[in-house]
């Protein structure tokens, strides 16, 4: 019998109240689950700025907000959509809920600390978001606080950035307690080869969270104390050196790109092999790739930085180290193509959504070489052929991974089945309202139009009236999506324990998963995707 | 599947393995956070050879070298502290413990007097004096009340840390066979120190 919504297994309160039960769990599901709601509501206010922007950018001249305000909003877009939603995005969702049931345990290493993870995160998120109702306004300067301006707007920096501070340090005990899971958790007969992909992927992120974050975590600490105190850390006029802090500010922001789309190309990885009913290819290349991309990863932050004074040789030598990194990520997208040939391949909505993936993920891909090519860069830095760029990696790579694994995981969280035939409809929707509206980006971007204005000139205006009618489509598949979602928990067929015919472990226990996952803990003896 | 029984299979496992494996990646993450200072730091001495010595020439070398005696000192005891509990001896694992914590007090005191004397002086972000100095070695002053206050909240964090380890001890949660808590504190105080021992030369004694 269906109650509206899903009970059982782990959603027992235990006779608690609800929502005392909630807020101090230690339980990895649930946490899990906290961060996804609180992660979709951030997501939905970071969707709203970028629709108020889109409709400024409708005309050239002013529609609908000054020039402040403009800026203002893509700085808090940039803050929440990078800090609130694609750092923590898939790890702590999709990572809290199913690596310990990938490996086979009963909870991460670490349950409290799990928790307390949560909290920061949401502390961090109120000082990000209050900085829209307090003091002098919401920040200016962009997500990525460049110094000297950064320390010299009267706009509320100071809060915005310590807010950075708190959610990186969410983000490295994250990290800090899968890195120990994985560790420390793996189930009996589960060697470092046996392990599901997911893991490997969550593994190498684990480490770039633990070993970039502090580096600026400290770096926005000095913005802020060159702030109070007035003194000239990074301020030239003081004797400080800007082009340090855009330095020490990539030495772990590029990094941190990784952070984002390594936990998503991990989903993609559990999702071939299930829907194409096929051993995955490549299995160690996978593995080993996505440690080689957090390696190479420390390497090339300089590539943000080909037009603010480097010399010469230090631009060429991160220009090569930048294309190295295409490769381990080619490995992956060419490993999960051979596993789907000859497969027998099911195009359930989380295929649909990996397959979309690899597609915008390609386009952001080698968008990213035309970035990362010294001549080219020249030319197309600070255009909108970036803000193209990255939106293909970010939010076609990693947003479209995290809705796959939202569909892919679905029932096995709630237990409850949604509507396939209607979330592939809303996938279409998406993806194209996707491609109308930031496809148009780099060619603008190509063309010439600077980001981050609230104003363009009258011949960049067809391809923007174009992306902006494309922002309400995408508008449209996300809502769509979400209301297929919500119906499919209130009142979705029951689900199996393994509708999709999964292998890994999180598939052999119960939907949903009883409070300490596993009956008995299970020991492995084959590989994760031995499918015959 | 029946999942009612799952009480009788939760058990408090421990694996103190995994909770030093925490604690290890946690100093990682510390060492980084200075590690970006030292870098700040050496990027503007490499720029600023002149005014950076300058800077140092002014600070108390004295007061620095006992402090790193002081802190030296306080790592032999928490760690004397440690295997005292190892061998089941309360009483000499709090004495030490408390003595440990004594040091910890003995560096924050001797800093309060460096500091003071320097504020004292004027010399702190703000003032016309210090507005006057040639900016390198403004930035070797600003580095140097960020390098040492961060430290000195550490060195804060820690004792509080080993005061709640001491606590422990006392309520007998902390035990010969479970001290893996009271490692974990002295792993943190040992970091502490060791930040200690680069940022000394650093600041004090290369010219
Ligand atoms: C419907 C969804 C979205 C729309 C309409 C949208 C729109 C925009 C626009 C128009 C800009 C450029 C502002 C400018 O340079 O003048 C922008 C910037 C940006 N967007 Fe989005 N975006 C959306 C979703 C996302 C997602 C999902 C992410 C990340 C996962 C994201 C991350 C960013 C970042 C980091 C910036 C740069 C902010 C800055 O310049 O500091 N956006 N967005």
């Amino acid at each position: 019998m269906n109650h509206s919504i899903p009970s059982g297994g782990f959603f027992d309160n235990e006779g608690k109240p609800a929502w005392l039960a909630w807020l101090t769990t230690t339980d990895h599901k649930r946490i899990g689950l906290l961060y996804f709601y609180s992660l979709t509501v951030f997501f939905l206010v970071g969707v709203i700025l970028g629709l108020l922007m889109r409709l400024e950018l409708i005309n050239p001249g002013k529609d609908l907000v000054e020039a402040q305000t403009y800026n203002g909003l893509f700085t808090l877009h940039g803050v929440i959509m990078i800090f609130l939603f694609v750092i923590p995005g898939v790890p702590a969702v999709f990572g809290n809920i199913a690596l310990p049931l990938l490996l086979g345990a009963r909870d991460v290493a670490f349950p409290k600390l799990n928790l307390l993870s949560w909290y920061l995160y949401i502390g961090g998120a109120i000082l990000a978001l209050s900085t829209l109702l307090v003091g002098d306004g919401p920040p200016d300067t962009g997500w990525t606080f460049y110094a000297p301006y950064s320390v010299k707007t009267g706009t509320n920096v100071s809060m915005a950035v310590l807010a950075a501070f708190i959610l990186g340090f969410s983000s490295i005990l994250t990290g800090l307690n899968f890195l120990t899971t994985i560790h420390r958790m793996r189930c009996p007969g589960m060697s470092w080869f046996k392990m599901p992909l997911f893991a490997w992927a969550l593994y190498a992120t684990s480490w770039i969270q633990l070993l970039a974050t502090p580096v600026v975590g400290i770096t926005l600490l000095m913005i802020v104390v060159e702030r109070w105190l007035g003194i000239g850390l990074f301020d030239p006029a003081l004797g400080g050196d800007p082009v340090l802090y855009q330095h020490l500010f990539w030495i772990y922001s590029h990094p941190a790109v990784y952070i984002m789309i390594l936990p998503g190309m991990g989903v993609i990885s559990e999702i071939m092999p299930t829907f194409s009913r096929r051993r995955i290819f490549g299995y160690k290349a996978i593995a080993y790739s996505s440690l080689a991309i957090a390696f190479i990863g420390y390497f090339v932050w300089g590539h943000h930085m080909f037009t603010s004074g480097m010399s010469g040789p230090a631009r060429i030598i991160f220009s090569i180290l930048t294309f190295l990194v295409a490769i381990p990520s080619a490995i992956k997208v060419f490993n999960w193509l051979a596993t789907m040939y000859g497969g027998s391949i099911d195009m359930k909505p989380p295929m649909l959504y990996a397959l979309g993936f690899i597609f915008l993920f390609l386009i952001g891909g080698l968008t990213g070489l035309v970035n990362g090519a010294l001549a080219t860069d020249v030319h197309i830095h600070d255009t909108y052929f970036v803000v193209g760029h990255f939106h293909y990696v970010m939010f076609g790579g990693t947003g479209f991974a995290f809705f796959a694994a939202l569909h892919y995981w679905f029932p096995k969280i709630y237990g409850r089945m949604y509507d396939v035939k209607a979330a592939t409809r809303a996938f279409w929707v998406l993806f194209t309202g996707f491609n109308v509206l930031y496809f148009p980006m780099l060619v603008v971007g190509m063309m010439g139009m600077p980001r981050r204005y609230y104003d363009y000139l009258p011949q960049f205006h067809l391809p923007n009236l174009i992306s902006t009618v494309g922002s309400w489509i995408t508008v449209a598949g996300l809502i769509y999506m979400i209301v297929v979602l919500v119906k499919g928990y209130r009142k979705g067929a029951t689900a199996s324990a393994n509708p999709w015919d999964g292998l890994t472990l999180d598939w052999q226990t119960d939907s949903p998963p009883s409070k300490e996952n596993f009956d008995t803990i299970p020991t492995v003896t084959e590989g994760p995707y031995e499918y015959k | 599947m029946n999942t009612n029984n799952t009480t009788s299979t939760h058990h408090e496992h421990r694996d103190d393995a995994a909770r030093k494996m925490g604690m290890w990646l946690f100093l990682f993450t510390e060492l980084l956070l200075f590690g970006g200072l030292f870098l700040v730091y050496s990027i503007y001495r490499y720029l600023n050879p002149e005014d950076f010595s300058n800077g140092s020439h002014h600070l108390d070398v004295f007061m620095g070298a006992l402090n790193t005696m002081v802190l030296i000192t306080s790592s032999l005891t928490v760690a004397l502290s440690i295997t005292a509990i190892q061998k089941g001896n309360k009483t000499l694992a709090l004495r030490l413990l408390a003595a440990t914590i004594f040091l910890a007090l003995v560096f924050l005191v001797n800093k309060y007097f460096e500091w003071g004397h320097k504020i004292h002086y004027d010399l702190y972000p703000g003032t016309d004096l210090f507005k006057a100095l040639p900016p390198g070695e403004g930035l070797f002053y600003v580095l140097y009340y960020f390098m040492t206050g961060l430290h000195m909240l550490h060195v804060i964090v820690g004792a509080i840390i080993l005061a709640v380890m001491g606590k422990y001890i006392k309520d007998d949660k902390i035990t010969k066979d479970n001290y893996v808590l009271l490692e974990n504190g002295g792993l943190y105080w040992h970091l502490v120190d060791l930040i200690w021992i680069y940022l000394f030369p650093l600041l004090y004694l290369i010219h």
